[in-house]
């Protein structure tokens, strides 16, 4: 038990830091692209980390009180949740950095970009 | 068929949705029947939108791969954020927006090639080209080598995510 | 476990994302500072549903993903210039 305590608390203190970073990084960066970056990587890896945690608690509390018990079904529904977050948050990140650049939203300091003009309705 | 898969999907998903009753198995039977009739009315209005014309995707060895797929995509992942950590709190960012042609053919394939490099390192999928399936990238970390040529190396840019993406949907 | 205090850290950084929706220069800035703060409300409601032992919590934040997820689309779709 006390491994799994340990286990757990590390998860979070991933999650944590990542959504942190994530956030800070929102604040750090000159333009829209840059701050997406951080947005949507750090904060979809920290909520892996966080609900990871939720599902092995419960997993762990399930397993010992066999199946019928209430933890089961948080289990299952803390891994549907993660799905959920999974799959909608990389399109949801590619939507708005497309609308973005329709909208004229360029990215500053950029080198190249090969975008610009190209734009097809 | 498009209706009995998409009918089938929502039924299962429905039923992982609603694990919890004690009647059947793991179901109460009113969840059981409620869910029979929403999946018969999502299959009917949903068919055309959910399956499209091939129906390649059926094939459990593609899933497979992609099961597979999943622990390289993890590792890059967890590379990824480190590496945005490091620039949060440097600063240090060099961005480009650049055009990748990744040869892949089919639809399926694109999504999960753009939903990869969004969540790996350095990489943001902007928009698409429909016609001939090229992808435009922001790229926070351009590399001069890579920029000067024109037809950009895309092994530089998204490293082997193409080759996984033809594996699993090409 | 301590949820409390991880649920506290984690309302400091949706404050610290929603400081992002307020002064935030441009929608498109806002929109992306929002879709953060929706990321962070999901896990942290995952985080209550541990706290309270209340399964309805997950409940919610299954149908929060997918609703901001929606919404995100449509703000997204009315930015880039399309008509309804």
């Amino acid at each position: 038990m006390a491994a799994l305590t340990i286990a757990t608390y590390v998860f979070l203190g991933i999650g944590l830091f990542f959504s942190l970073v994530g956030v800070i990084g929102l604040h750090r960066f000159p333009d829209m692209y840059t701050r997406l970056h951080a947005a949507t990587k750090c904060t979809t890896f920290g909520a892996i980390f966080l609900i990871a945690a939720v599902i092995m608690q419960s997993g762990a509390i399930w397993a010992a009180e066999g199946a019928y018990s209430a933890q089961s079904v948080m289990c299952i529904r803390a891994t549907l949740a993660l799905l959920a977050l999974l799959i909608t948050n990389a399109t949801g990140a590619h939507a708005i950095a497309r609308a973005a650049h329709r909208s004229g939203e360029r990215p500053i300091r950029a080198v190249v970009d090969d975008l610009e003009g190209k734009e097809t309705d | 068929m498009s209706f009995l898969i998409t009918a089938v999907v929502a039924y299962l998903i429905y039923l992982v949705l609603t694990i919890g009753g004690e009647d059947v198995l793991l179901w109460n039977a009113a969840d059981l029947a409620i869910g029979a009739v929403l999946a018969v009315v999502a299959g009917a209005l949903l068919r055309n939108r959910f399956v499209g014309k091939d129906l390649r995707m059926l094939n459990p060895v593609r899933w497979l791969i992609f099961l597979v797929y999943l622990f390289p995509f993890l590792y890059a992942m967890a590379k990824a954020n480190i590496d945005v950590a490091y620039r949060v709190i440097t600063g240090r960012i060099n961005p480009a927006i650049v055009k990748i042609d990744p040869r892949l053919r089919s639809d399926m394939s694109l999504t999960i090639l753009a939903n990869s490099i969004t969540l790996t390192p350095g990489t943001l999928s902007v928009d698409v080209d429909e016609e001939t399936n090229e992808l435009y990238v922001h790229w926070i970390n351009a590399d001069p080598e890579t920029l000067k040529k024109m037809p950009r190396d895309y092994r530089r840019i998204c490293y082997g995510f193409p080759a996984w993406a033809r594996r699993i949907a090409d | 476990m301590n949820w409390l205090a991880v649920v506290v850290v984690l309302m400091v950084t949706i404050i610290i994302a929603l400081a992002r929706v307020f002064i935030g220069p441009g929608a498109p800035t806002r929109l992306v500072a929002f879709d953060t703060t929706n990321t962070l409300v999901v896990s942290g409601l995952v985080l209550v549903a541990m706290m309270f032992e209340h399964v309805v919590f997950i409940d919610v934040a299954i149908v929060y993903a997918l609703l901001s997820f929606i919404m995100t689309l449509y703000v997204a779709k009315y930015i880039g210039g399309a008509r309804f």
